[in-house]
């Protein structure tokens, strides 16, 4: 499915490690505004994808544009520099740092436009995020929540344009999952492009405006939240049921 | 009311050591008149522990950049130092200069080591130092491994020289952990401390790795070079396998893993830890290296995080400042 005005472009990536092919020529165009779900069996090649688009991983085949500019040679920081921000499926704290300097870290280095005042910008991350309490405990204190709260943090302070979540609803209550859904709405809101890989599928549902089913390396469906969900071959590959 | 942001980078701690390090320096700069020439000597030696260790730290405890090869520079610059003098350039000019020329060899060093990562940086870093010893035992002024010796610095009165060397020593250290000390403060410091915790992590906020880790490559390569060109001004004989060997790097780990890595305070509580057992006990001759491994397996089981490890979570805030602490007070 292509979108009108794509901030974020695949055109025909693949990736092998060896023989194995872990991605499949996959082809799809991120809108302005939109916030896609990417859904699929574990092995589907969900984080090779967000890998490839982030460039921590170099495709084999095909190219990625973020806001109309090729980047598939530009690494990590570069197209971090650009808008593209992102979490991890396990968070990366920096252990030996506060949650605040983990932060400002961020706010210092990941912008193309420095903040006219990193201090404030960090601290207002990380009250949003709700993580202010505990700005001043090192990454090392912190439990799985606040980890992946201090994730998220972290790539909102970068400023992104767009912005990938990895799995970042894993081992949340339902509770917290709500607040999750609130806060991404609440980045959304702000103009921020979403693009989250998550297996929590009423997190999807509550959020998304547009739904892509990975399985095997591949685009099985892209479309309408629904329409994807209750897509046969969707039903198959994801939900188990009979051919 | 409104609520404000209130950051505090250093306290009563730091002030208390800031006061310790000025009396230091003022007993150091003192020496001369109160302990005389040999006074000065082992004044100049502690100064070039304080200089190894500061910088081995830097480059593995900030940078996790982990080198058993330093002595790349610490040889070279003594090296530099006996050509440039031996060339008619005034020996503490000659020294200067080295301390310049050790930048740059950590400069160009880094356009292609920081590529390695972990054991082959490592190795790579032991294999360019083992190259330019063997380079530096060709040049027919050294002789081999007969070595030579800083003749021109016997143009100075022996007090002269000790003093001179000793006062330089002293503006080299301190600039060098000034050096570190804003680098480590300014935005660029927490970001080497971010890549030292997770590359990766590090890459995806926008941190340019290879850039950070050559700031903190080519500060530590100018601080060993620094303690070389010293220590060769210190001991007047250069003999190459004396600058180039392995127990340099051998010092530089004990140092820093019995002080405590990853903070400036352990590096230099190693440093001062190493001189006052090599002052009691380097007499001891193979017993003292058996010693110093003792002391470093004693910390490795005991103590793994050093003695700062233990010392730094005990005192109320940071001694030697360089992370932040905010809070929101309502005014």
């Amino acid at each position: 499915m292509s979108a009108p005005n794509p901030v974020l472009r695949s055109d025909g990536i693949s990736m092998s490690f060896g023989s194995f092919n872990v991605l499949s020529d996959i082809s799809v165009s991120v809108g302005t505004g939109e916030i896609v779900g990417v859904l699929g069996p574990n092995g589907a090649g969900k984080t090779t994808f967000m890998n490839l688009l982030t460039g921590a991983l170099a495709p084999t085949a095909g190219r990625v544009e973020l806001l109309g500019r090729d980047v598939t040679r530009l690494d990590t920081a570069g197209r971090c520099h650009l808008g593209l921000g992102r979490t991890h499926q396990v968070p990366r704290p920096f252990l030996g740092m506060t949650v605040f300097e983990n932060v400002l870290v961020a706010v210092t280095q990941g912008r193309d436009v420095p903040a006219a005042d990193p201090i404030a910008t960090a601290w207002d991350v990380l009250d949003q995020t709700g993580l202010a309490e505990v700005a001043n405990r090192r990454g090392e204190t912190l439990g799985l929540l606040d980890r992946k709260r201090l994730e998220l943090s972290r790539a909102l302070a970068t400023d992104p344009k767009v912005l990938l979540l990895d799995e970042i609803g894993g081992g949340l209550t339902d509770v917290e999952g709500d607040a999750l859904v609130a806060l991404i709405l609440k980045i959304h809101d702000r103009g921020v492009t979403i693009i989250w890989i998550e297996h929590i599928m009423r997190l999807l549902m509550q959020t998304c405006t547009r739904l892509i089913c990975m399985a095997e390396g591949r685009v099985l469906a892209d479309g309408e939240p629904k329409d994807v969900v209750e897509s046969e071959a969707v039903q198959v590959a994801y939900f188990g049921a009979a051919a | 009311m409104s609520a404000q942001l209130v950051v505090t980078r250093g306290g009563t701690t730091s002030r208390i050591t800031l006061a310790l390090l000025a009396f230091a320096v003022i007993v150091l700069a003192a020496t001369p008149w109160f302990f005389g020439v040999g006074g000065s000597g082992r004044a100049v030696a502690l100064l070039v522990y304080v200089l190894l260790a500061v910088m081995w730290n830097a480059l593995a405890g900030f940078a996790g950049l982990v080198s058993i090869g330093q002595t790349l520079f610490f040889g070279v610059a003594a090296y530099t130092t006996i050509r440039l003098s031996n060339a008619g350039l005034d020996p503490y000019l000659a020294i200067l200069a080295s301390v310049a020329i050790g930048a740059v060899l950590g400069y160009v060093t880094s356009l292609f080591m920081l590529s390695l990562k972990d054991g082959e940086f490592a190795i790579g870093m032991w294999v360019l130092s083992s190259l330019a010893h063997l380079c530096v035992n060709l040049d027919p002024l050294i002789q081999g491994e007969t070595g030579t010796s800083l003749i021109s610095l016997n143009g100075y009165a022996i007090e002269t020289r000790s003093s001179i060397t000793l006062w330089l020593a002293l503006v080299l250290t301190l600039a060098v952990l000034a050096a570190l000390f804003a680098l480590l403060r300014s935005p660029t410091g927490a970001a080497i401390t971010a890549v030292r915790d997770d590359e990766l992590g590090a890459r995806s906020i926008g941190v340019n790795v290879i850039r950070t880790k050559r700031i903190v490559f080519v500060l530590a390569a100018t601080g060993t070079a620094a303690a070389g060109a010293l220590w060769l001004a210190s001991n007047l004989n250069f003999q190459p396998r004396a600058f180039f060997g392995v127990h340099w790097t051998a010092y530089m780990l004990f140092m820093v893993l019995v002080g405590g890595l990853g903070r400036i305070e352990g590096a230099l509580i190693g440093a001062v830890l190493f001189f006052v057992i090599e002052t009691f006990f380097a007499s001891y001759g193979a017993w003292y290296l058996v010693g110093l491994g003792g002391v470093a397996v004693f910390f490795a089981l005991v103590l793994p995080n050093g003695l700062w490890g233990w010392i730094g979570p005990r005192l109320p805030g940071e001694a030697i400042p360089t992370g932040y602490i905010i809070n929101k007070s309502k005014t």
